[in-house]
């Protein structure tokens, strides 16, 4: 393990600063510290890696479609509400 | 490629039957999903979803497009559900400690006793064989009803921040922390998941 230096992070602490990280929104300081520990720590850079994956798969949720009855009871429903704007 | 909001904003306001209902598929399921996270029963969020797309058609008028089209639709969407829900409840504050990752896993000193598991390649192997998708869907529903939310608008409509706070009505610093929360235990879920298999 490497020397803990005053204000080094730890491992426990750094997970939690991973989606401030990702969204951009560490300060400088914090940014430097976060990116200085995952250098020297394998797992924290899995576990980065991990919460990327975790979102891009997430991502890929595409929505189910619509049955054509359901397309159908909408049409239905835009034809009722433009005879009633009529 | 996909018709951009904005032109099928257009094609709306002229009347466009088929306009209508391409904005239907687009949203009717997320819709679904995110109404079902404030009400008691998928019923009652299929009811709401309906009423919100009459609420859709009547204010289309009065749309002054300064949100995205979805933004507006999605506030529609919760200002009702809310109105009708009692599963959330929006005075719990998010300030109560949820640690990203069980603090057993860690030593005295904060470091990893026991570290993540690999697991990428093993879900991206499922996901493409399309057997990962349904337990995702089915994780996302087990995930608090502000978690997922936040989850739902900002990485499955990949919404920015800023319109998820919109639609949701929260602060920044709130939408952030129930995103952390969110992700960390779904990162969690592809670890259990994973390793349940070795």
């Amino acid at each position: 393990m490497r020397l803990l230096r005053g204000r080094d992070l730890v491992c426990q602490q750094a997970v939690e600063l991973v989606t401030a990280y990702l969204e951009g929104r560490l300060s400088r300081s914090a940014r430097r510290r976060f990116e200085a520990h995952l250098a020297g720590c394998p797992h924290c850079t899995e576990y980065l890696a991990q919460m990327r994956e975790t979102i891009s798969l997430t991502g890929r949720l595409a929505p189910e479609d619509l049955s054509p009855q359901m397309r159908d009871e909408f049409v239905e429903l835009y034809r009722r509400w433009k005879s009633e704007q009529q | 490629m996909m018709e951009s909001d904005g032109d099928l904003l257009l094609r709306l306001r002229s009347g466009d039957e088929r306009a209508f209902v391409t904005l239907v598929e687009r949203y009717h399921e997320p819709m679904l999903r995110l109404a079902l996270s404030f009400v008691p029963s998928p019923a009652v969020a299929e009811e709401v979803v309906q009423d919100t797309w009459l609420a859709v058609l009547r204010g289309l008028e009065g749309f002054e497009g300064r949100s995205s089209l979805q933004t507006w639709v999605f506030r529609i969407l919760v200002n009702r559900a809310r109105t009708t829900g009692t599963r959330e409840r929006r005075s719990v504050p998010v300030a109560d400690p949820e640690p990203a990752v069980d603090p057993a896993r860690f030593d005295a000193a904060g470091g990893w006793a026991d570290p993540p598991e690999r697991w990428i390649e093993a879900a991206e192997g499922r996901m493409e064989a399309g057997k990962l998708a349904d337990r995702i869907r089915a994780w996302m529903n087990e995930l608090p009803a502000r978690q997922r939310q936040v989850v739902i608008l900002r990485d499955i409509e990949e919404m920015s921040s800023e319109e998820v706070c919109a639609v949701l009505a929260i602060s920044d610093a709130n939408q952030r922390v129930l995103l952390h929360r969110g992700r960390s235990r779904l990162r969690q879920l592809f670890e259990d998941e994973f390793r349940e298999v070795r």
